[in-house]
C-alpha cells in the first residue's frame, strides 16, 4: 500500500487516495485542444448539457408518469401539466430538449463532415458518434410514445410495422417488438423501460466511449491542420501561450464553450416558455385512438428526412414492390453515414472549402436533407410525391458518387 | 467575423427547415376557411354559394377529363348543392318576418310554457326536468337543454331560425334524410312568425344578465361533450347524455374537450364552434349558434381548464430569460479574460 501522511486539506486527503491532481491534469488542465476552432466545436458541450437536462427533467417526470395505456395520457396532460407544482416546466424542458438535442446533433454531424473530422485516425470518433445518434433516435422515439397521444400511437404503429419488411422473420419480429399483435399496453411498458433505463444507460456508456475516442487522435481543427500535440503542449506549458497551437480544455476551451452555452440556453428557454408547441405536435394532445387514423401521419421533424427516403419510392420498379425498395433505401440512409470515413477516398484531411468538388457535394447534401425534411411532412400526393422521389434518389446518388468525387479532388490537387 | 458568418448560415438553414416543417406544412395540411361570422344569415348564404361554385368547378374538371363516372358524381353533387342553396336562402327569407316582428313577451310566456316545457326544463322559472338526462337521451338521443339561459347565449336571429326549423338552423339537415327527423319538431309548421318572435322575446326576457364561463360551457356544450380535467376528483364534468345514446345519435362519441385548447388552438376552435361544417364537412355536430360573447366565454373556459398554467408560464418565462442573459454576459466576459493572453 502507498504511503499515507496526514493531509492538510480535503484536496490533499483526496489526492492521496484518488490521485485527483493527476486526474485533473489528464482530463482537464492538460487535455489539449487546438486553438484554431470556432463555436461549432462547442456543440459537444451543448449536447452533454442538453443530455444532462434531459436526464434530470426525465427523473422528475418519471415520479408522476404512469406507464399504463389507461392512465398515461392523463398522467402527462393532467397530473404533470396541471397538478404537480412546475410539472409543466419539467415537461416543457424535457420535450423541447428532446427536439433541440437533435438540432445540435445534426449541426455537430455536419460540422464533422465539413471539416473532415471523421477521416484517417478519427474513424472511431465518427463511429461512436453515429452510434450515439442511433441510440438517441431510439430514445427519442420510445419517449415520444409514452404520453400515448394520437400521433405517438400511430407513429409507433408505422415504425414497428417497418420491421415486418425484414425477410422471413418479419411478421414474428413485429409481434416480438410490440409484445402483442397490436401496439398495446405491453408495447407501452417495454418502451417505458427502454426510454428510462436501457437506452439512457447505453447513451451514457457511448458518451464515455465517444470522449475516449478523442483522446488519442485529438480534436480536429478549422484548417484540419495536423498538429504535433506534444510539442505544442510543451510550448504552452513553458509559457509560450501565444505561439502554441493548443489550449487546455480547462479553463480556456471551456470558457468559450460556456459563452456559446449561454447563447444556446437563451434560445432553448425561449422555446421552453414561449414556443414549446413547436416540439409538441397538436395531434398528440388527442388521446390515442386505435379506431381513428389521423389524416396525416408523420414523425417528429428530426426523423422526417429518413422517413421521406422511406416513402419516396412510391411505385414498383422492375418488379420489386415500392414498400421493399423504400425499406432498402431507408436502411441505406440510416447505415451509410457509418461508413463515411471509407467512402471519402481523399488521402488528406482538409476542410470542405479546400476541396472544390467535395464542397459542392457537402452543400448539395445539406440542401437535399432540408428538402427531404420539408417534404417528409407534406402529404405525399401529386408533385410532392415526385419531389420526395427525386430527393430520395439524389440522397443515394450523393453517397454513391462520394468516392469518385473525393478521389477527383485529390487528383486535381496533384 | 468568420464565426458570425458561420452562425448566420446555421441560423438561416435552421429557420428554413423550421418554416418548412411547421407553418408551411401545417398550411398545406389544414383547409383554409372563411373567418368566424356571427351573422348566420350572411354566413349561410355565402357558404352555400361557395359550395355551388366548388361543385360547378368539380363538374367542369370532370368534364375535361371526360370521365363518365366522375361526371355523374359531380352532377349529383352540384344538384345537391344547388338544392341546398335554394332551401337555405328561402329559409332565411322566411325568417325575416319573425326577426322583424314586434314581440309580445306575455304571449311568448304562454306559448313557451305550453309548447316547450314538455321536453325542456326552465329551472329558473319553476319548471324542473321532467325526465333525468339519461331518460331524455334514451328518448331523443341527446339530453334536452334547460331554456333559462338560451336568450343570453344565442342570438335572436339564431333562436328564430332554430325554433322554426332546428335542422336547418343548426346546419345538420344532411343528417335528417330518408325519413329521419330532428328530435325537436319544426315550429314553422305549428306557429306563425309572430308567435315564434314572441317565444324568442320571452326566452330573452328570462335570461340571466351575467353568466360565468363555466355556466356557458355547461349550457352550450356539456350535453354532448365531457370536460373531465375540469373536475378530475369528483368527475362531475362528464357529458350529460350517456355515451351509448349520444354515440347512436351522433354516429360517433363526441370527444372529451379537456385538451382541445391545445390540440386545436383558439383560432381553429373559434371557427369550428361557429360553423362545424366548415372544418369538418358532413360532421354530425350542429352549429351551436353561440353569439360572439358566449363563444369567447366557452373558449376561455376551455383554456382555464386545459391550459391552467398559462399565466404561471408567462410570468416565469421572462425572469428565466433575464437570468440567462446575465449568465451569457458573464460567460462572455470570462471567456474574454481567459483568452486575452492566448492570442
Amino acid at each position: 500500500m502507498a504511503q499515507f501522511e496526514k493531509a492538510n486539506s480535503v484536496g490533499e486527503w483526496l489526492d492521496q487516495r484518488l490521485n485527483i491532481k493527476t486526474f485533473n491534469k489528464v482530463m482537464m488542465t492538460e487535455y489539449w485542444i487546438p486553438k484554431d476552432i470556432n463555436f461549432l466545436w462547442a456543440m459537444g458541450v451543448l449536447l452533454a448539457t442538453t443530455f444532462g437536462i434531459l436526464i434530470i427533467s426525465g427523473l422528475f417526470l418519471m415520479m408522476y408518469y404512469k406507464p399504463d395505456i389507461k392512465l398515461a395520457f392523463d398522467s402527462v396532460n393532467y397530473t404533470i401539466m396541471q397538478e404537480v407544482a412546475f410539472g409543466w416546466l419539467f415537461r416543457h424542458i424535457h420535450g423541447v430538449a428532446a427536439s433541440v438535442v437533435f438540432l445540435i446533433i445534426y449541426i455537430h454531424m455536419l460540422t464533422g463532415i465539413y471539416y473532415g473530422s471523421y477521416k484517417q485516425g478519427r474513424e472511431m470518433i465518427w463511429i461512436s458518434g453515429m452510434l450515439l445518434f442511433v441510440t438517441f433516435s431510439a430514445a427519442g422515439f420510445s419517449g415520444y410514445m409514452l404520453p400515448w397521444g394520437q400521433m405517438s400511437y400511430w407513429a409507433a404503429m408505422v415504425i414497428t410495422n417497418l420491421f415486418g419488411g425484414v425477410p422471413v422473420i418479419g411478421d414474428a419480429l413485429v409481434v416480438w417488438i410490440r409484445g402483442d399483435f397490436n401496439v398495446a399496453d405491453a408495447t407501452l411498458t417495454r418502451f417505458f423501460m427502454l426510454h428510462v433505463f436501457l437506452l439512457p444507460i447505453v447513451i451514457m456508456g457511448l458518451i464515455g466511449l465517444h470522449f475516449y475516442t478523442l483522446r488519442i487522435p485529438h480534436v480536429n481543427n478549422q484548417s484540419s491542420e495536423d498538429i504535433d500535440f506534444d510539442a505544442e503542449a510543451e510550448k504552452y506549458l513553458s509559457g509560450n501561450k501565444k505561439e502554441s497551437k493548443v489550449i487546455p480544455f480547462w479553463p480556456i476551451f471551456i470558457s468559450k464553450d460556456l459563452a456559446v452555452l449561454g447563447v444556446f440556453l437563451i434560445f432553448y428557454f425561449y422555446l421552453v416558455f414561449f414556443h414549446y408547441s413547436f416540439a409538441m405536435d397538436p395531434v398528440n394532445f388527442d388521446p390515442a385512438d386505435p379506431m381513428v387514423t389521423p389524416a396525416h401521419i408523420y414523425p417528429e421533424w428530426y426523423f422526417l428526412w429518413s422517413y421521406e427516403v422511406l416513402r419516396g419510392f412510391f411505385f414498383d420498379i422492375a418488379g420489386i414492390k415500392a414498400f421493399d425498395i423504400g425499406l432498402i433505401a431507408f436502411a441505406f440512409a440510416n447505415g451509410i453515414f457509418f461508413v463515411l470515413p471509407w467512402l471519402d477516398r481523399d488521402s488528406k484531411i482538409l476542410p470542405a472549402h479546400k476541396r472544390p468538388l467535395f464542397f459542392i457535394w457537402f452543400w448539395l447534401l445539406v440542401v437535399d436533407l432540408i428538402v427531404l425534411t420539408v417534404y417528409g411532412k407534406l402529404p405525399p400526393t401529386g408533385t410532392n410525391a415526385w419531389v420526395g422521389f427525386f430527393a430520395a434518389v439524389a440522397f443515394i446518388l450523393l453517397f454513391v458518387l462520394l468516392p469518385v468525387i473525393t478521389k477527383l479532388d485529390q487528383k486535381r490537387r496533384g | 467575423m468568420r464565426e458570425l458568418k458561420i452562425l448566420a448560415v446555421v441560423v438561416v438553414l435552421t429557420l428554413i427547415t423550421y418554416w418548412g416543417v411547421e407553418p408551411f406544412a401545417h398550411s398545406q395540411m389544414h383547409p383554409q376557411v372563411d373567418p368566424v361570422n356571427y351573422n348566420f344569415e350572411e354566413a349561410d348564404r355565402a357558404t352555400s354559394k361557395e359550395a355551388v361554385e366548388k361543385a360547378t368547378k368539380a363538374l367542369a374538371e370532370a368534364e375535361k377529363k371526360a370521365d363518365e363516372k366522375a361526371i355523374k358524381g359531380a352532377k349529383t353533387d352540384l344538384e345537391a348543392a344547388q338544392t341546398f342553396e335554394k332551401t337555405i336562402n328561402e329559409f332565411w327569407d322566411a325568417n325575416k318576418e319573425a326577426i322583424a316582428a314586434t314581440p309580445n313577451v306575455a304571449n311568448g310566456e304562454a306559448l313557451v310554457t305550453a309548447n316547450c316545457t314538455a321536453c325542456h326544463s326552465i329551472e329558473s322559472k319553476g319548471f324542473p326536468k321532467i325526465m333525468d338526462d339519461a331518460t331524455a337521451a334514451g328518448a331523443y338521443g341527446v339530453s334536452t337543454p334547460d331554456l333559462g339561459s338560451s336568450g343570453k347565449i344565442y342570438s335572436k336571429e339564431y333562436l328564430v331560425a332554430f325554433i322554426k326549423n332546428p335542422a336547418l338552423g343548426s346546419k345538420v339537415s344532411h343528417k335528417f334524410t330518408d325519413g329521419r327527423v330532428h328530435p325537436m319538431p319544426a315550429y314553422e309548421l305549428m306557429n306563425t312568425p309572430q308567435e315564434i318572435a314572441d317565444m324568442v322575446a320571452y326566452l330573452q326576457s328570462i335570461a340571466p344578465k351575467e353568466m360565468t364561463n363555466k355556466e356557458v360551457f355547461v349550457d352550450a356544450c356539456q350535453r354532448c361533450h365531457g370536460l373531465k380535467y375540469a373536475d378530475m376528483q369528483k368527475r362531475t364534468m362528464g357529458a350529460f347524455s350517456p355515451a351509448d345514446d349520444i354515440t347512436k345519435y351522433m354516429g360517433k362519441l363526441p370527444p372529451d374537450l379537456s385538451q382541445y385548447i391545445i390540440s386545436r388552438g383558439e383560432d381553429s376552435l373559434g371557427k369550428f364552434i361557429n360553423d362545424p361544417q366548415k372544418l369538418l364537412e358532413g360532421t354530425a355536430m350542429p352549429r351551436v349558434g353561440l353569439n360572439q360573447e358566449s363563444q369567447a366565454q366557452v373558449i376561455k373556459y376551455l383554456e382555464e381548464v386545459g391550459d391552467s398554467k398559462k399565466a404561471q408560464r408567462e410570468e416565469l418565462g421572462p425572469k428565466f430569460l433575464i437570468y440567462l442573459v446575465i449568465f451569457a454576459i458573464f460567460a462572455f466576459l470570462w471567456k474574454a479574460s481567459q483568452w486575452r493572453d492566448i492570442h
